[in-house]
């Protein structure tokens, strides 16, 4: 259409940017929380040092969660065959994240409402698994659409999904969901040592400070594994970004360590890997030396870089078809129209900064650490 | 083919879920507006009885809006995940009004909701009432995109088929907002959820009322309810009134099954308070009639007709020829997607293309559309029938609660004008015991518009059997069964939370110590002595 200011193609390219965003935005926010859940049975032994590990977190983190939320909505509205075909051919998975994802609100929640030991317990482990399980079954999923998942497109554009469950869980899959796991637990290391104080945030140091380490040796065996082990895809046809969409209509081919070559085209790119290692490092770093928010960014940084990495090693592929190669989605052939990439960038250029900017209010009011003592000022607390 | 039984299963898990997310949706809606309310009057008159009033309701709105939450998330992605073709049908129209939903809404909602819990110490008087107001904005324009993708599929405007990309994709975005059927569900929908919350609270108070407990709380707490649930109520009704003549200009066949009127009457049409479906399932041999009012709710004049169930059934015998002509069309242009040349072919697709959803029904019947037998066309078209007798009963209970609504809390409200509210027991546990009948009249109507609008999962558009994922039987029965299993099993707990929660009522010791709150340790894991050095 003429009268859209800007063209298909860059479109497309600012939607793939800003699903980035709103991916690695979820893996920053709400893996503080996911990250303090997981280690919740373990850096926290009393009740009294759960509670104030809840307590850090249960003011913000629904909005956290809401990344995801959008993130989900954003594929739906920008990316709507990408949607289609990776929720449904992922359907356990996503069936077993949904389960562990609605364990969240009602533990933060009903956890505190009765002075039970194993109604507390329960509730604790009820946690445990809300943040556990998200963050290594979605990095497993990365993990499988770095592998390609096995599915097809008929020609009036219907997704058939060949594969089942357990065979997701490959060891390089398993690997990814690792490193996603070993992220988002020393996000929730950083956040609890900067937090809390006494014992509760030594011992977040201690397990942030191993977990740290594990992920950097983890996320450098999974590169060496895409480098040696893996094919990677290539789309050989000639591509254009304006046409009308259609996955089929393309020539792929797979190439033993293929997912290396955009560092190669784009050296810029291999910013992302860097900042992944260097983030982890300087977390280990800050949990060592006592750093607060510095530790924070630090983590935070790594999961940015992190996730830059598969989706850069990625480009141009959303989703590849490692039974269908040239049916693979890429963000060129699996958009929504024009118009409504256009109107939903406009609706969130708009929504975004407020968002940030009430966001970061949040959060200030609710600065500081959390100490037992002032769980006791607030019958709202959990 | 398309498996039937996924399909039975997937709408099964779809139904389920929603009405199960339905159930916290209207009660976060109306009482976060309740408490702001309150919460106002506490910031300008300063008296602490209505401070711990919203504090007390808000403990309540907490443990409802946890399950809102966990309910939510699996809303939000059940559409790829079981309805994946629909997914990519419509994805370009629907998915845009969920986004927003959560840019402009959930975010707003979500991020202050922590802020109303925790933020009472932290913020002055006016900042969290600002809090308060902020979450109750979030949750109503919540509803409003939501309502708007739900109009998109029972009046879809503002979009058109693109047989290159083989999906129905956005041409007026404007006509998506402003359509008119997704702004009379969103005043309705939302005045329900005003209703469902003034019934909460007032029928809870009733109770501390006959309990002799929290007296001046829920005093103050019915006055509200009372005159807030007047108000909701007669918009309920009169903007549900609305629902029903838009309906009839782009869900004729929704309205005349509802009303089973079989046949076309004459205008106007009467209005059919009660009947008894013939021997066969069929058209009712006995009814008690009301002349001329089902044409006034339905056409909003004395001289529009009703359309009857047959009349409509052979309109659709019509729409679905025209569909073959454009799904024949359609192959023709896939296919000559390569060389391009398909002139004539787009030319009669740019015709035809509104009623290739009705060519799409004899999917059902046959993979080839084009060569359908009149046998399966008539077939065909009585399957846009949608059960008539489950929505005529429906809609008359939605209906009847809707009246008994305005009359409970018109009553109520004369009775809080004159002081006598604790004055007459019975009357207080009437007050008390409606308290599940929002639920029902709001689950109804969700049944009336989704059941109603069947075979179609986007009306003329997308059939439903149609719109399924390729999942395997044995993938929904186990997604099924953990809902099932997790769902039940949260909400009885949350019912006993909130009954412990009623129980001890309004706190008198805001923001001190609880007395009895020791340090034990949890089960199985050791203590370490740091641990009482704790906040030095």
């Amino acid at each position: 259409m003429s009268s859209i200011p800007l063209d298909y193609e860059t479109l497309r390219l600012i939607w793939w940017l800003l699903l980035g965003v709103l991916l690695i935005g979820f893996a920053v926010m709400g893996g503080r929380d996911m990250g303090v859940g997981a280690l919740l049975p373990f850096a926290a032994r009393t009740d009294e040092e759960r509670r104030v590990l809840l307590n850090v977190i249960g003011p913000t983190w629904e909005g956290n969660q809401v990344w995801l939320i959008l993130g989900g909505g954003a594929i739906f509205a920008a990316f709507p065959p990408l949607y289609a075909v990776s929720f449904s051919g992922f359907y356990l998975a996503m069936i077993v994240i949904l389960l562990a994802l609605i364990l969240r609100p009602v533990g933060f929640k009903f956890r505190g409402k009765i002075k039970d030991r194993r109604w507390r317990a329960t509730w604790d482990w009820a946690l445990f698994i809300g943040g556990f399980v998200p963050a290594l079954i979605m990095g497993v999923a990365v993990g499988n659409v770095l592998l390609g998942a096995p599915f097809h497109l008929d020609d009036t554009m219907r997704a058939f999904y060949t594969g089942n469950f357990f065979g997701l869980l490959t060891p390089f899959a398993l690997l990814a969901g690792l490193v996603s796991l070993g992220m988002i637990v020393t996000q929730g290391a950083a956040v609890i040592a900067g937090r809390t104080e006494g014992a509760l945030a030594d011992r977040a140091r201690t397990y942030g400070s191993v977990v740290g380490v594990v992920t950097l040796v983890l996320f450098a065996l999974a590169g060496v594994w895409v480098a040696l082990g893996l094919d990677g895809y290539a789309i050989t046809s000639v591509v254009d970004g304006n046409a009308a969409i259609n996955p089929l209509a393309k020539a792929v081919v797979l190439t033993r360590g293929g997912w290396m070559a955009n560092y190669g085209l784009y050296p810029w790119m291999i910013a992302a890997p860097v900042l992944g290692f260097a983030g982890l490092i300087a977390a280990v770093a800050g949990l060592q030396l006592r750093w607060r928010m510095a530790t924070l960014t630090a983590s935070s940084i790594a999961i940015f870089g992190i996730v830059s990495t598969a989706g850069l090693s990625l480009f141009p592929f959303l989703l590849p078809s490692s039974t269908r190669p040239e049916a693979s989605l890429t963000l060129w052939d699996a958009s929504s129209s024009h118009l409504t990439l256009f109107i939903m960038l406009l609706v969130t250029a708009f929504f975004l900064p407020i968002i940030l900017l009430y966001t970061a209010w949040v959060f200030r009011v609710m600065r500081g650490t959390v100490s037992p003592q002032s769980l006791e000022k607030n019958p709202n607390a959990y | 083919m398309i498996d039937m039984t996924v399909v039975e299963l997937s709408r099964w898990q779809f139904a389920a879920t929603a009405m199960y997310h339905f159930i916290f949706v209207p009660l976060t809606i109306g009482l976060s507006v309740m408490m702001a309310i309150m919460e106002s009057v506490y910031v300008m008159t300063g008296r602490e009885v209505w401070r711990k009033a919203t504090l007390f309701w808000g403990t309540l709105f907490g443990v409802n809006f946890a399950m809102g939450v966990a309910t939510g998330i699996v809303m939000e992605f059940q559409f790829g995940m079981n309805w994946s073709y629909y997914s990519h049908y419509v994805g370009d129209v629907f998915g845009a009004p969920l986004a927003i939903e959560g840019l402009m809404a959930f975010f707003l909602e979500a991020t202050f909701i922590g802020l109303f819990f925790f933020g009472w110490d932290r913020l002055s008087k006016l900042g969290h009432l600002t809090v308060t107001w902020l979450t109750a904005i979030g949750a109503n324009f919540s509803a409003l995109w939501i309502l708007i993708a739900n109009g998109w599929m029972q009046n879809p405007v503002g979009a058109k088929f693109n047989p290159d990309t083989m999906r129905m994709e956005v041409t007026d975005f404007m006509a998506v907002i402003f359509n008119q059927v997704a702004q009379a569900k969103f005043v309705h929908t939302v005045s329900a959820g005003y209703v469902c919350g003034a019934v909460f609270i007032f029928a809870i108070s009733c109770l501390f009322l006959l309990q002799g407990k929290h007296v001046e709380i829920a005093k103050r707490s019915m006055v509200v309810a009372a005159s807030f649930g007047l108000a909701s109520a007669l918009s309920v009704v009169v903007l549900g009134d609305e629902s029903g003549y838009v309906a009839t200009e782009h869900q004729k066949m929704k309205i005349a099954a509802m009303e089973a009127s079989y046949h076309t009457e004459p205008a106007p049409a009467p209005w059919t308070i009660f009947a008894l479906p013939g021997p066969d399932g069929g058209a009712p041999t006995w009814s008690i009639q009301v002349p001329w009012v089902g044409g006034l709710i339905t056409t909003r004049s004395f001289d529009k007709r009703l359309d009857g169930i047959e009349e409509l059934v052979a309109h659709a015998q019509t729409r679905i020829r025209s569909g073959m002509i454009a799904y024949d069309a359609l192959q023709e242009i896939r296919a000559g997607n390569v060389d391009g040349d398909d002139v004539d072919a787009r030319l009669v697709f740019e015709q035809h293309w509104p009623d290739l959803g009705y060519g799409l029904l004899l999917k059902k019947y046959r993979e080839d559309v084009g060569n359908a037998t009149d046998e399966e066309i008539a077939q065909a078209a009585e399957d846009t029938v949608p059960e008539v007798w489950p929505l005529f009963w429906t809609f008359r209970i939605m209906m009847g609660l809707g009246f008994f609504f305005i009359a409970f809390f018109a009553m109520w409200f004369y009775r809080a004008s004159r002081g006598w509210l604790e004055s007459n027991r019975p009357l207080l546990w009437v007050g008390f015991l409606v308290l599940p009948l929002p639920w029902v009249a709001i689950e109804s109507g969700w049944f009336i518009a989704e059941f109603g609008r069947q075979p179609w999962v986007v009306e003329g558009v997308l059939p439903t059997f149609y719109a399924a994922s390729g999942l395997h039987f044995w993938d929904l029965v186990i997604s099924l069964s953990f809902f099932t299993l997790l769902y039940s099993t949260l909400f009885v707990i949350m019912i006993l939370l909130m009954i412990k929660i009623i129980k001890a009522g309004p706190q008198d010791k805001l923001f001190t110590a609880e007395e009895d709150d020791q340090d034990f340790v949890v089960a199985a894991l050791p203590a370490t002595p740091a641990n009482k050095e704790l906040g030095s």
